[in-house]
């Protein structure tokens, strides 16, 4: 089912570099041959290198400093800052047992899960209809949703508590669960209307024949031959719910209803010389969920990525 | 036989007019407003709705609970004569061209460097997008933490390298804080702006680059010439996001300096927020977050012209 000819094969092999593309099908040396070992130190590795000391270097920084002791992160001139050789766990103990941390991270997932799958069995309907029912109109709706993709949050977040509290769901979940469709909606309609366009029209017009309704078609038919794409959606758009902070600091209020972003630049930023290493082990632990999942779907990521731009 | 001869007519009364209720099942038309309301449910409700909202909010007096008190231009006004306020345009302009630009040059050079043939390609184009894929939130906090007056690690190299005798105050100090947060939002847009570039590399035929060696061109040459041409419609596409995405950013500033020092780094963004959430103007900071309107349509604009190019070259009826 994956090996149907799709536009976003080839993005695919972006990461893994091995993968046949079009331009690397017969050529899989390249002219590099051509270049001294030397010189290839000096023009790629260690230009590559620097970028990706410093690309990386602040999550390195990051877990060094939630597991050093509390005496060695201030004292810089005992203890050499770049290591640790007596590594703790207090400050991820502090966070589990001594906060609100694992209710902040379930407040996170309850959101982000939420609003992903009510985003994405909302942009499934209307991506199957611009791509392949074609109403009057089509066009200018998906020029419509693309323009509601380039409106930025940062921009709508004073009208939206206005609407949020006149609606009673100031400071609940649902505030969240609501709001972030939008900016999921215009971005998983994109990518799934792509990967839409994708499928055989032939293997729908049997289908009508024997009779089935569009919804059975979509059902049935389209979505299963579209699970790539759906699997690229679902983490495009759930990375982008937890990343999400300007939206859940406006609209929640209360310590324990916070997501993780929100909680931890509000709750843990107190006159304490020592937070250092519970804010970073705070960091960290919000981090890998998501450093995780990508770890997994690295492939759908990048095409969910590169796709939305391209189409 | 008279049975018979009536079956016909019997058959005939089975098929009927196609009822009202038909149609809203099988047109197209009904069908597709069907499929495509509870998308637009939520983009009219939450996003076309607040869009206008902010605009007639803008000319208006609100202040959290109370409702305000139609005003025209005066929150315009107002922020005309604020210094603040042209303080914080400059300082979203400086930031957005500055970053955007760097992230670009690097992001291109680190396609390019991705794009060469080397052992363990594929573990390092997967780490390169890992400060994209960190909520930026989190990834501000480790800068901020790097970033300390007493305990940055860069000011201690430094210091151990006899680069410099006492601490830099990274984000105490205006000029330091601009640089260190436009450095934090470089980090974070490169990896973005390197894959998408890096799969646009990928699409080019690599034996264009051996018949221009063949013809004796030189590596600037092929990139010029070969490697820019063919990537300028994916560019145009990738620098709108960047620059939108750069010119209304919010979480980075705000979990790094909040604004400070001396308003130094508050940007349109941070500055509507802290005006209409914590000093509850809310007509005041809709008018702010209103001024970046017309910022974001010209970014719109370049990014329709890219688009429009990229139709021009490829024929008309390229999707």
């Amino acid at each position: 089912m994956t090996d149907l000819p799709t536009t976003h094969i080839n993005l695919k092999g972006v990461l893994s570099g091995s993968a046949p593309t079009v331009a690397r099908a017969d050529h899989s040396e390249g002219m590099s041959y051509l270049q001294s070992v030397p010189r290839r130190l000096v023009t790629l590795y260690l230009p590559l290198g620097i970028i990706v000391f410093v690309l990386l270097f602040p999550f390195y920084w990051m877990a060094l400093t939630s597991v050093k002791p509390d005496e060695q992160l201030l004292d810089m001139e005992t203890y050499s800052p770049f290591w640790t050789w007596n590594p703790t766990f207090k400050h991820f103990y502090k966070l589990l047992f001594e906060s609100h941390y694992p209710m902040w991270l379930w407040n996170t997932m309850y959101v982000a899960v939420g609003a992903t799958i009510l985003s994405i069995t909302a942009s499934v309907l209307a991506a199957y209809a611009i791509v392949r029912l074609r109403y009057k109109g089509a066009n200018l709706v998906g020029g419509l949703i693309f323009l509601a993709y380039l409106v930025p949050p940062s921009i709508l977040f004073i009208p939206l508590a206005t609407v949020v509290f006149q609606y009673g769901l100031f400071d609940s979940p649902m505030a969240l669960i609501l709001t972030y469709p939008t900016i999921l909606i215009p971005f998983s309609t994109w990518l799934l209307m792509g990967y839409f366009k994708t499928i055989p029209f032939e293997l729908e017009e049997c289908a009508l024949i024997d009779g089935a309704s569009r919804w059975q078609i979509l059902i049935k038919i389209v979505l299963p031959l579209a699970v790539p794409g759906l699997i690229s959606a679902f983490i495009f758009c759930f990375t982008l719910c937890w990343n999400e902070f300007i939206y859940a600091l406006t609209f929640l209020q209360s310590t324990q209803n916070k997501t993780v972003p929100v909680a931890i630049v509000n709750e843990f930023v107190d006159g304490d010389v020592y937070r250092w290493g519970s804010l970073m082990a705070g960091a960290l632990a919000g981090s890998l969920p998501l450093v995780i999942l990508y770890a997994f779907f690295v492939e759908h990521y990048v095409s969910a990525m590169t796709g939305a731009v391209k189409e | 036989m008279a049975d018979i001869a009536l079956t016909p007519a019997k058959a005939k009364a089975e098929i009927r007019e196609a009822t009202a209720w038909d149609q809203v099942k099988h047109n197209r038309n009904w069908l597709g407003f069907w499929f495509m309301m509870p998308a637009m449910a939520f983009l009219i409700f939450f996003l076309a709705y607040p869009l206008g909202l902010g605009i007639w909010l803008s000319f208006t007096d609100t202040k959290i609970g109370r409702v305000g008190q139609f005003i025209a231009l005066e929150n315009y006004e107002w922020l005309w004569d604020d210094a603040i306020f042209w303080l914080s345009v400059f300082n979203t302009l400086l930031y957005t061209f500055v970053a955007s630009a760097i992230k670009f040059g690097i992001g291109l050079y680190l396609a390019l460097l991705l794009n060469e043939h080397m052992p363990f390609k594929a573990i390092l184009r997967a780490a390169v997008l890992i400060p994209f894929i960190v909520p930026t939130v989190l990834s501000a906090l480790a800068f901020w933490w790097i970033f300390d007056s007493q305990f940055s690690i860069i000011s201690w190299s430094l210091r151990h390298l006899g680069l410099i005798d006492h601490n830099i105050n990274f984000l105490g100090d205006p000029t330091w804080a601009r640089i260190c947060v436009i450095f934090a939002n470089i980090w974070r847009g490169v990896p973005f702006v390197a894959i998408t570039l890096l799969a646009g590399l990928q699409t080019v035929s690599p034996s264009l680059y051996e018949a221009a060696t063949l013809d004796g061109a030189t590596r600037w040459q092929m990139f010029r010439h070969i490697t820019y041409p063919l990537l300028t419609p994916i560019i145009a596409v990738v620098m709108t996001f960047s620059v939108l995405f750069t010119f209304t950013d919010f979480q980075l500033i705000w979990a790094m300096t909040r604004g400070g020092p001396v308003n130094a780094t508050h940007l349109m963004a941070t500055l509507s927020y802290q005006r209409a959430i914590i000093a509850g103007q809310l007509g005041e900071g809709a008018a702010i977050s209103s001024a970046m309107i017309p910022f974001l349509l010209a970014a719109i604009m370049v990014s329709w012209f890219g688009l429009q190019r990229r139709k021009w070259q490829q024929g008309e009826n390229n999707d």
